[in-house]
C-alpha cells in the first residue's frame, strides 16, 4: 500500500494535495485495491460547490459503484477528464490520477484530516 | 468473517491470494488477480473455480426417474445415461424453487446439482413431494466438492492429468469414476461461462491436491484460478441466468425467457397448471437486453422507466469486459420488450437512456 508524505487523508481514503488555494482530490491506493478493477467514474461538473461530507462522484469497479466524498468545502474549478475517458488509470497510479480540483478556503478543514502517518496505522486497524 | 461455511479448499484460496468474502454464507474468493484479467482468461485460455458451496442430492430406487420428471419443468424422458440436463424447479404457482442440472447415471439414480444458497429449501421441497415415490433422498452437498475449468483450453489441460479420452465426453454429458491425476472424479462437460470446459465433483479430502495439478497442468496454456467476480460477468454475458437476478419464487421461466427449459406437453409436473395458464394468458412481463446509450452501468435493482413511469427492473447489468459496454438484462413489461425500443434506467435517481438488444449478448463457445 502506497502512501505519500506531503498529501491529507481521509477515512474514506481520499486524499487531499494543497497547491496554494487549490486542493486536488483524488482516491487512495488502499481504496483503488480494495475496488479492484475501475471501469466506470463520474465526476461533478465545474463551478459545483460542495460543502464538506457531499457526495462529489462515484467510482465503479466490475462489482459496484462507490460514492466519492469531498472532505472540504469548495467549489470545483477543473475536473480530471482522463480518468472519466479511462477509469482504469486510477488503479495504475491512484495519487497521480486525481480526480476534481477545487477552491478551497478553510484551511482547519484541511489540517483536521490524517496525515500520511495517521492514514497508514488506518489502514491497518481497518485490516484487522 | 463469523459463522461463515468453509469449502475444503479454504486453504488454497488464502494460498493463491484469493480475497475472500462471504458468499450466501460461504468463505469464497471474489477474484484473486483481478474480476477483468480472470475474465478474459476463461474467454481466451482456461480458469479455474471453486464452486464447492453447490448442492448435490442424489435420488436413487425404482422411481427416481417419475421422481424427477414429476420435480422438473424439463422433460428428463429423452436422456440417456449419463447425459446432463439444465431444469428448473418450480412452486404450483409457477414460481422458481431453484435451477438445477440433473445427471442421469441411469433410470433408478439421478443426481441433482444445484445452487448453494437453495440447498436447504430445495431438499425440503424434494422430500415434501415424495410422496409415494419409491425413492431415497440424499443431500451430499458436504461430503462433495466441485471446482470448474473452464475456458478453450480446458480440455487440452484437462487430459494432461487423465488417460480417459476427454473426446468421449461430449457436451452435456458426464463420465464417473473418472481418474485426474490419480483422484477418482464424476466429471461432466458443462459449466456457467458461455465457454468450453468442465465441472469435475470429487471428495472432499482430495480437492486440494486436484486444484493445484490443475492449475500446475495449465501453466503453459495460460490458466489462472478464478473468483465469483467473474464467474458472474461470464454468466451474464452468456445470458445464463442466476436464482435472484433472472428468475425467482416471483419470476416464472416463462418470464426469463427460459420456456426452452420447460416442456409443457408433459404429462405432468409442479406448478403446471400456473405455467400453461401464464402461456395461455400471454406474458405481461419479459426480460430483454438493453444497452446503455447514456454513461452510466446498470446494476441489479435499478428501476426501468418509460416516460417517467416504472415498467420494470434490471435483473443483472455490468461493464461488460468482453463486449466493453455497459449493458443489463430487465425484466419488464413486455409493450415494451421489442428490440430497439428506448427505455430508462434510472442511475442514482437520473433517468439514462438505453436501448433495448437482442440478449444474447456473447455467442457461446461450446464445444458440441
Amino acid at each position: 500500500m502506497k502512501v505519500l508524505k506531503s498529501l491529507f487523508y481521509t477515512r474514506e481514503h481520499e486524499w487531499v494535495k494543497l497547491e496554494e488555494d487549490k486542493a486536488y482530490i483524488g482516491v487512495t491506493d488502499y481504496a483503488q485495491k480494495a475496488l479492484g478493477d475501475i471501469v466506470f467514474i463520474e465526476l461533478p461538473e465545474v463551478d459545483t460547490e460542495f460543502a464538506a461530507g457531499d457526495g462529489f462522484g462515484v467510482i465503479e469497479s466490475v462489482k459496484a459503484a462507490s460514492d466519492i466524498y469531498i472532505p472540504i468545502d469548495g467549489k470545483v474549478i477543473e475536473i480530471n477528464e482522463a480518468i472519466v475517458d479511462e477509469p482504469g488509470l486510477v488503479n495504475e497510479n491512484a495519487y497521480e490520477n486525481w480526480m476534481i480540483c477545487v477552491e478551497y478556503s478553510d484551511k482547519a478543514q484541511v489540517e483536521a484530516l490524517m496525515s500520511a502517518e495517521e492514514y497508514k496505522e488506518f489502514c491497518i486497524s481497518e485490516e484487522e | 468473517m463469523e459463522n461463515v461455511k468453509e469449502t475444503a479448499l479454504f486453504a488454497s484460496h488464502e494460498k493463491y491470494g484469493g480475497k475472500v468474502i462471504d458468499f450466501a454464507g460461504w468463505a469464497l474468493p471474489v477474484q484473486y488477480k483481478g474480476i477483468i484479467p480472470e475474465h478474459e482468461a476463461v474467454r481466451t485460455a482456461a480458469g479455474l473455480f471453486d464452486v464447492s458451496h453447490m448442492g448435490e442430492v442424489e435420488v436413487i430406487g425404482e422411481d427416481a426417474f417419475a421422481f424427477v420428471q414429476n420435480l422438473v419443468t424439463n422433460d428428463i424422458s429423452v436422456l440417456e445415461d449419463n447425459q446432463v440436463m439444465y431444469a428448473l424447479m418450480c412452486y404450483e404457482d409457477g414460481g422458481v424453487v431453484d435451477d438445477l442440472l440433473v445427471y442421469k447415471f441411469s433410470k433408478d439414480y439421478f443426481y441433482l446439482v444445484v445452487n448453494a444458497s437453495n440447498v436447504d429449501k430445495d431438499f425440503q421441497c424434494m422430500v415434501s413431494n415424495k410422496g409415494e415415490f419409491n425413492i431415497t433422498l440424499k443431500n451430499i452437498s458436504r461430503e462433495v466438492s466441485e471446482v470448474a475449468l473452464q475456458g478453450p483450453k480446458s480440455q487440452e489441460i484437462l487430459q494432461k492429468l487423465t488417460d480417459t479420452n476427454l473426446d468421449e465426453v461430449k457436451f452435456f454429458y458426464c463420465k464417473r469414476d473418472v481418474l485426474i491425476s490419480g483422484v477418482k472424479c464424476l466429471i461432466s462437460r458443462t459449466g456457467y461461462t458461455g465457454e468450453d470446459g468442465f465441472e469435475i465433483y470429487s471428495d472432499n479430502n482430495n480437492i486440494a491436491s486436484l486444484w493445484d495439478k490443475i492449475l500446475e497442468a495449465g501453466i503453459e496454456e495460460g490458466i489462472m484460478p478464478c473468483g465469483l467476480g467473474c464467474r458472474d460477468t461470464l454468466r451474464f454475458e452468456a445470458t445464463l441466468p442466476l436464482y435472484g437476478n433472472e428468475i425467482s419464487k416471483d419470476i416464472t421461466p416463462l418470464e426469463a425467457g427460459l420456456g426452452f427449459f420447460v416442456k409443457l406437453n408433459k404429462e405432468r409436473f409442479i406448478g403446471k397448471c400456473a405455467l400453461v395458464k401464464q402461456k395461455e394468458e400471454g406474458l405481461k412481463r419479459k426480460l430483454v437486453g438493453f444497452e446503455m446509450k447514456d454513461k452510466g452501468i446498470p446494476r441489479h435493482g435499478y428501476e426501468a422507466a418509460v416516460n417517467g413511469e416504472i415498467i420494470g427492473f434490471v435483473t443483472t447489468g455490468y461493464y461488460s469486459p468482453t463486449l466493453k459496454k455497459n449493458i443489463g438484462l430487465a425484466l419488464i413489461d413486455a409493450e415494451y420488450a421489442e428490440i430497439g425500443n428506448c427505455i430508462h434506467i434510472i442511475v442514482r435517481n437520473k433517468p439514462l437512456k438505453a436501448e433495448v438488444i437482442n440478449k444474447k449478448f456473447y455467442n457461446k463457445n461450446y464445444k458440441k
